[in-house]
């Protein structure tokens, strides 16, 4: 909707007309968008067919896809790839259930819900380096609470090759399930309730209003949610590079860093980023599509 | 009015001209954050009170050092004039063109000889061998050990080391007898551990602690100036020093997989260990009652050598280099010049930074100093560094996640991981233009 200007205000005294005011909001964010985003994406295209080293003043050379073809083909990089596939599983489905159970037990009256729901909530609030701290002692094996509280003797979560995913997905579903829950919650309060009414009139069960009538309506705000997240977790580096440092539990981020900032390999670094940014783009176009055809129905 | 103007712009013309020449007169070095960046720049405040050059020493975390220091060389900002580097770092820095040579220096000041050899040699010297310097050790440092005097001079654990093992529980004088030694104390059911060494793979850690069995055993990483890796990083004797590690490794703590400096100087002030490995730099705080509970009860050691004599330890520590894109070389060389003075150098080692002076270092005076200092003297004169070339950190990380499946993963055998590493050594360096075999 077109909104005018009131003949009184300054702008319209001084003559701007909408287009004018549009474009002083709208240019500045362009440029800025330009200059911060999308310059640099191009450039480090660019970067990404050559043997650039930043840390070094030695001639550029164009190797065409050879960064392409060589990160394709390096073990330890398809080993990255395969865990944090894992870890995108197991940590965003373990979010959506808790996230979204939490939100059916918020969505009936309860006492103290308000103060409930946003003491659930602050675990997003935390820094993700500092949740990573806490969670390290938490799953110390010789002082931490977890092995005591569950009699696992010396369990070494964050060390041990099987487990150290693991206890990483854990401490990021405790970060984020609240951020499903949250929008669940907002998916849940906008069911009609006369729906509700006409089930139960109709004498349909918990479980079949559930998924006939609770689920498709929220389902678009889920996968949502699930989009979200699953470009996070995808992305995730600052809680797993804090909590461990076990080579099985390396995280495409992690190794990211490794080759564009420890190793300086600025052009391969540039490389495996375009191909992370093709892979989260075609798995949100994924969800995208889906989430097109829950909107239909 | 107008004598108003003019009086106003001779003004404004003097701030300016003053406002120069105080520009001209600080320093900034940068350094990681940690105590001896503490203990230099209080050293820095005499060179401030004696000249009026204003020294800062500005710091940041372990973990982003290098990414800070290398950013900044990138970017030939000319926001520090010197940097405290890593050994590593001398290839990266000196072919990259972000540091300043300073052979010239070095020879004039005859640093080759006032300084402990090793330490010209690593900290300083790049290619390896070449006569060309870009750095004045500044920190050295390198592995040594800690352990508890009380478990070791118990008269009771004494007479069952003896009974077990045929020979006294003392200070190890050798590899084989810090294994027995680690393997006497781990005892898991009285939360008692035998000994805290490195494991963490982000960094160098792993790799610092492999090192020393490695080279104790006789083996070596490879001949840093041919560029030559199979056969010697992948020998029966690396192999074997490699072994020792990993069997070390399972006497300690249970989760050790993820150890550096912070993890053994807790474990050790926590009374889990019996010994730990760790850089000198960081023993100061063992002997802090404050920080650690068993501060009265703390021996330390050099690293020992292997079962065959050979002798030596990981090396740590830093040099002082000036950086290329400084504005204020010239204040920047006189201030190096007043840090190599034999009087600075003392007073360095004084405020609890480990000179590299040899004349210092070899003074009864400095050894007695404090509990460890001899033993940094002994292994100062012993130490072998990991590869400086500027493609280090692709070879440090193989060499990390290697070690790292050996030791802790427990996967392959000992030679199998370094057959392996070799391989991957000699295609990392190829592919970086080295003539490697």
């Amino acid at each position: 909707m077109m909104t005018t200007l009131s003949p009184q205000s300054r702008a319209a005294t001084r003559g701007w007309s909408d287009i004018t005011i549009r474009n002083l909001f709208v240019i500045p964010t362009v440029a800025f968008l330009i200059i911060f985003n999308v310059f640099p994406l191009l450039y480090s295209l660019g970067f990404s067919f050559t043997d650039f080293r930043a840390s070094s003043k030695a001639a550029v050379n164009f190797v065409g896809l050879k960064n392409y073809a060589d990160i394709l083909a390096d073990p330890v990089i398809w080993r990255s790839f395969s865990t944090t596939l894992w870890y995108v599983i197991v940590s965003v489905s373990g979010q959506f259930v808790v996230g979204f159970g939490l939100a059916l037990l918020l969505n009936r009256p309860i006492p103290g819900k308000g103060l409930l729901t946003t003491l659930l909530l602050l675990p997003m609030m935390l820094s993700p380096v500092v949740v990573g701290l806490f969670w390290k002692l938490i799953y110390d094996p010789s002082w931490g609470i977890l092995n005591y509280a569950l009699g696992l003797g010396k369990t070494a979560w964050l060390t041990d090759a099987n487990l150290a995913l693991y206890a990483v997905a854990i401490t990021d579903i405790w970060m984020w399930s609240p951020f499903v829950m949250l929008l669940s919650l907002a998916g849940l309060s906008a069911v009609p309730k006369h729906l509700y009414e006409a089930a139960s009139i109709d004498r349909a069960s918990k479980l079949y209003t559930f998924f006939r009538v609770t689920l498709p309506l929220v389902a678009p705000i889920l996968l949502i949610a699930v989009i979200f997240r699953t470009m996070e977790a995808f992305k995730t580096f600052d809680i797993a590079f804090v909590m461990t440092g076990q080579p099985q539990a390396e995280l495409i981020s992690s190794r990211l860093y490794k080759m564009a900032f420890a190793q300086w390999q600025t052009g391969p670094a540039s490389a495996l980023a375009y191909i992370v940014l093709i892979m989260v783009l075609c798995i949100t176009n994924i969800y995208v599509k889906y989430l097109n055809k829950a909107k239909e129905r | 009015m107008r004598t108003v103007t003019k009086g106003m712009l001779a003004g404004l013309g003097l701030m300016l001209a003053s406002s120069t020449s105080v520009l001209a007169q600080e320093l900034t070095i940068l350094w990681a954050e940690w105590d001896p960046a503490n203990y230099l720049q209080e050293l820095v405040n005499d060179y401030q009170a004696e000249t009026g050059v204003t020294v800062t020493v500005e710091t940041v975390p372990w973990p982003d050092f290098q990414t800070k220091a290398f950013t900044e060389f990138n970017a030939q900002g000319s926001a520090y004039d010197l940097v405290v580097g890593d050994s590593q770092w001398l290839g990266a820095g000196s072919t990259g063109g972000h540091y300043v040579d300073l052979t010239e220096f070095v020879k004039k000041h005859n640093l080759t000889t006032t300084m402990a050899p090793a330490t010209m040699q690593y900290y300083s010297e790049y290619p390896g061998g070449s006569g060309t310097y870009w750095s004045v050790p500044l920190e050295g440092d390198a592995v040594g050990w800690a352990y508890r005097k009380d478990w070791f001079e118990d008269p009771t654990e004494m007479a069952n080391f003896k009974a077990k093992y045929g020979y006294d529980l003392a200070v190890p004088t050798n590899l084989t007898q810090i294994v027995d030694i680690a393997e006497f104390f781990h005892r898991p059911e009285e939360n008692r551990y035998g000994v805290a060494v490195y494991t963490q793979v982000p960094g160098d850690a792993i790799t610092m602690g492999a090192e020393n069995f490695i080279f104790g055993y006789g083996g070596s990483l490879g001949d840093y100036a041919n560029y030559k890796v199979t056969g010697l990083l992948n020998s029966p004797e690396s192999a074997e020093g490699l072994e020792a590690y990993k069997k070390l490794y399972t006497y300690g703590p249970p989760g050790w997989g993820n150890a550096f400096f912070a993890e053994v100087n807790t474990a050790i002030a926590q009374g889990q260990v019996a010994m730990g490995m760790n850089f000198f730099a960081f023993f100061p705080s063992l002997l802090n009652e404050a920080t650690n509970p068993q501060a009265a009860n703390m021996g330390f050691f050099a690293n020992p050598p292997g079962p065959r004599g050979d002798d030596f330890a990981a090396l740590g520590g830093q040099g002082i280099s000036l950086i290329s894109y400084s504005q204020n070389q010239e204040e920047a060389m006189k201030f190096l010049e007043w840090l190599v003075k034999d009087e600075t150098q003392k007073k360095w080692g004084e405020l609890g930074g480990y000179t590299a002076a040899a004349a210092i270092l070899e003074s009864e005076e400095f050894q007695n100093a404090t509990p460890y200092n001899k033993a940094f003297y002994e292994t100062m004169f012993k130490v072998r560094d990991f590869w400086a070339l500027p493609e280090y950190a692709e070879l440090l990380d193989e060499g990390q996640q290697a070690f790292y499946e050996y030791v802790v993963n427990g996967n392959g055998t000992a030679q199998e991981t370094l057959d392996k590493l070799a391989a991957t050594w000699v295609d990392s360096l190829k592919a970086a233009g080295y003539p490697a075999e």
